[in-house]
């Protein structure tokens, strides 16, 4: 999976900013779409291009639950978020509704990459190449069970 | 090795004698909720399955599924009237036959009637599509919000994946001051450990301070664990929740108890006599400041509602305050169920509140989540009783939200600035 980096420097991106609260009554994909990220990035919806990832700091999608916070980052074009950590709902539902991959890296690969730069990740290596620098970090594997949902494409064509 | 209460109900939901923190097991579920928000999100995903080629025409189990009405209520605009009917039609082809309408009979925010009506009992497995469903564990209940994928796995299957948290144990020593709530003792713990200080982990209350609790201030500990990013929270049953769960008509369940050599991954202790009021500031909830330090900052409007705070006993505390004094600031009071708003007003406390001034609605979640009734305007000032202060939250990105307690909302209702209800003239 290769694609180019949105950078936000910043810990506690919450579901408010991702998604926020009047939108919430709206189950449209490709509506919400329009409205990922309001809160933090007026721009984000012009500049997100299909395939791009995110990359930001601490506890990643933290507040409300609502499942229009990945929704629409999905449908926005993100394959992946890359993070320092995730807030366990935001994590769950990226994974299970198979939205986006939440992928947990260090504070290393959190400094190193920068806006723009060009990655390639492969999660079955558990790696991550910065094709721009010419570098390569690692990611947190996933559990057993979230790499088994995640391989399957989601929790529904998961069979325990 | 002893198990906490956690660990034992969800051993016994999942089928298993021991479990070890961090095992992955899927779960079996005793109660779920939707609400007009995450219903129609868990419709949207049906509709997509069905796509799918997946039949889809009974749930698991349509006794242990409740729904509630509360988010854009009463219906904000066109949209959210059509959520009601789709949530309507819903409820109606699966067969759900506990949904609290909007207006007819008992109505109100889904973790307020989940105590309220004693919808969930000690000992279950309770999960709901909205994250504050941490709320319910003041039942003596694992209870942990999930997204609208999750809850639409649970009404067809039943059963959920969970990791299985280590536990953090918060003990109060002494019976809080008259000045001082539940609500400032968590935002103090909030303030301790960040809003991810208890990520994927469970928060468990106890010692003497929270026995000394009602059930109603304990709902507010459990309710903002959420805001530390923790799973669930969770509090032992004791005869006061008997006591409460009878008067609502719930006298069968099976409690669960934690064994005397339990686990616990941390203990935080604190002395009630040292604990004052407490406000978060914006734009987090861990962002905390006593709020003596604060009495400088002017303020366009409080707002005394939501699950956090518009419970009786939060209404309670206001009218002490509110009682023969006046607004200097526009404020907003929305008891978080009609049974609360009737209960308000058979105590006179409807009437205190109108001859203060304030402004007296429906319950709902509407401005706490910056959706609709008392939304923030630009560079708008509010103190707040909710559970929440993130950009934009109660409305516009450059509005500010301080959270604090009933007590500390009503006292600066009155000056117009943030204050210490001790400080009051």
């Amino acid at each position: 999976m290769k694609g180019s980096v949105i950078k936000y420097e910043k810990d506690n991106i919450d579901t408010d900013v991702i998604l926020p609260g009047p939108y919430l009554k709206i189950h449209d994909y490709k509506e919400l779409a329009k409205h990922a990220m309001e809160g933090l990035d007026k721009d984000f919806h012009s500049k997100v291009k299909e395939g791009d990832f995110i990359l930001a700091g601490r506890n990643f999608g933290c507040g409300s639950s609502r499942e229009h916070a990945p929704i629409a980052l999905s449908y926005s074009g993100i394959k992946a978020v890359l993070a320092l950590s995730f807030a366990r709902i935001f994590y769950r539902n990226a994974v299970d509704g198979a939205f986006l991959l939440p992928i947990e890296i260090d504070e290393n690969a959190y400094k190193d990459i920068s806006q723009g730069n060009t990655l390639e990740i492969d999660t079955t290596k558990n790696e991550i190449k910065n094709l721009t620098k010419n570098r390569t970090y690692p990611m947190k594997p996933f559990p057993e069970l979230i790499g088994k949902i995640v391989a399957a494409g989601g929790l529904f064509n998961y069979k325990p | 090795m002893g198990m906490n209460i956690t660990e034992k109900i969800l051993a016994r939901a999942s089928g298993k004698t021991s479990l070890t923190t961090d095992d992955v097991v899927f779960v079996n579920v005793d109660k779920v909720m939707i609400h007009d928000v995450s219903g129609p999100g868990v419709i949207a995903v049906f509709e997509k399955l069905k796509k799918q080629g997946m039949k889809i025409d009974k749930l698991w189990d349509p006794s242990k599924v409740w729904v509630a009405e509360d988010h854009f209520v009463p219906s904000a605009d066109k949209i959210s009237a059509q959520n009601i009917v789709l949530l309507t039609n819903f409820t109606k082809e699966f067969g759900i036959s506990k949904h609290f309408k909007y207006g007819m009979g008992q109505y109100g925010i889904c973790h307020t009637l989940s105590h309220e009506e004693a919808m969930v009992l000690p000992g279950e497995v309770y999960v709901g599509g909205d994250s504050h469903t941490n709320t319910t564990g003041a039942l003596g209940a694992f209870a942990a919000g999930l997204g609208h994928t999750d809850v639409a796995y649970v009404l067809l299957n039943g059963k959920i994946w969970f990791k299985i948290p280590p536990t953090i144990y918060f003990k109060l020593n002494g019976k809080l001051p008259n000045h001082v709530m539940a609500k400032d003792f968590i935002l103090k713990i909030i303030g301790d450990i960040g809003n991810d200080g208890a990520a994927y982990k469970t928060m468990q209350f106890g010692g003497s301070g929270v026995s000394e609790m009602s059930i109603e201030e304990r709902l507010t500990l459990t309710n903002m664990t959420t805001e530390a990013g923790a799973k669930s929270g969770i509090i032992e049953p004791d005869q006061k929740l008997r006591d409460y769960l009878s008067a609502r008509g719930a006298t069968k369940y099976n409690e669960v108890h934690g064994d005397q050599d339990a686990q616990y991954e941390k203990l935080y202790e604190y002395e009630a006599s040292e604990l004052e009021p407490t406000v978060a500031k914006p734009f987090s909830p861990e962002n905390i400041s006593v709020a003596r330090d604060l009495s400088s900052i002017e303020l366009d409007k409080a707002y005394i509602g939501s699950c956090t705070g518009a419970k009786l006993e939060d209404l309670r505390a206001v009218a002490k305050i509110l009682k023969g004094r006046h607004v200097k600031i526009r404020t907003e009071i929305l008891p978080a169920a009609i049974s609360i708003f009737k209960k308000a007003m058979d105590e006179g406390l409807l009437k205190i509140f109108m001859d203060a001034g304030v402004m007296v609605g429906p319950p709902t979640c509407g401005a706490c989540c910056g959706a609709h009734m008392g939304v923030l305007a630009k560079d708008e000032v509010c103190i707040s009783t909710t559970n929440r202060n993130f950009p934009g939250r109660m409305g516009h990105l450059e509005s500010k939200t301080y959270l604090a307690s009933p007590l500390v909302a009503a006292a600066s209702a009155v000056t117009g600035k943030i204050t210490d209800p001790r400080d009051l003239k």
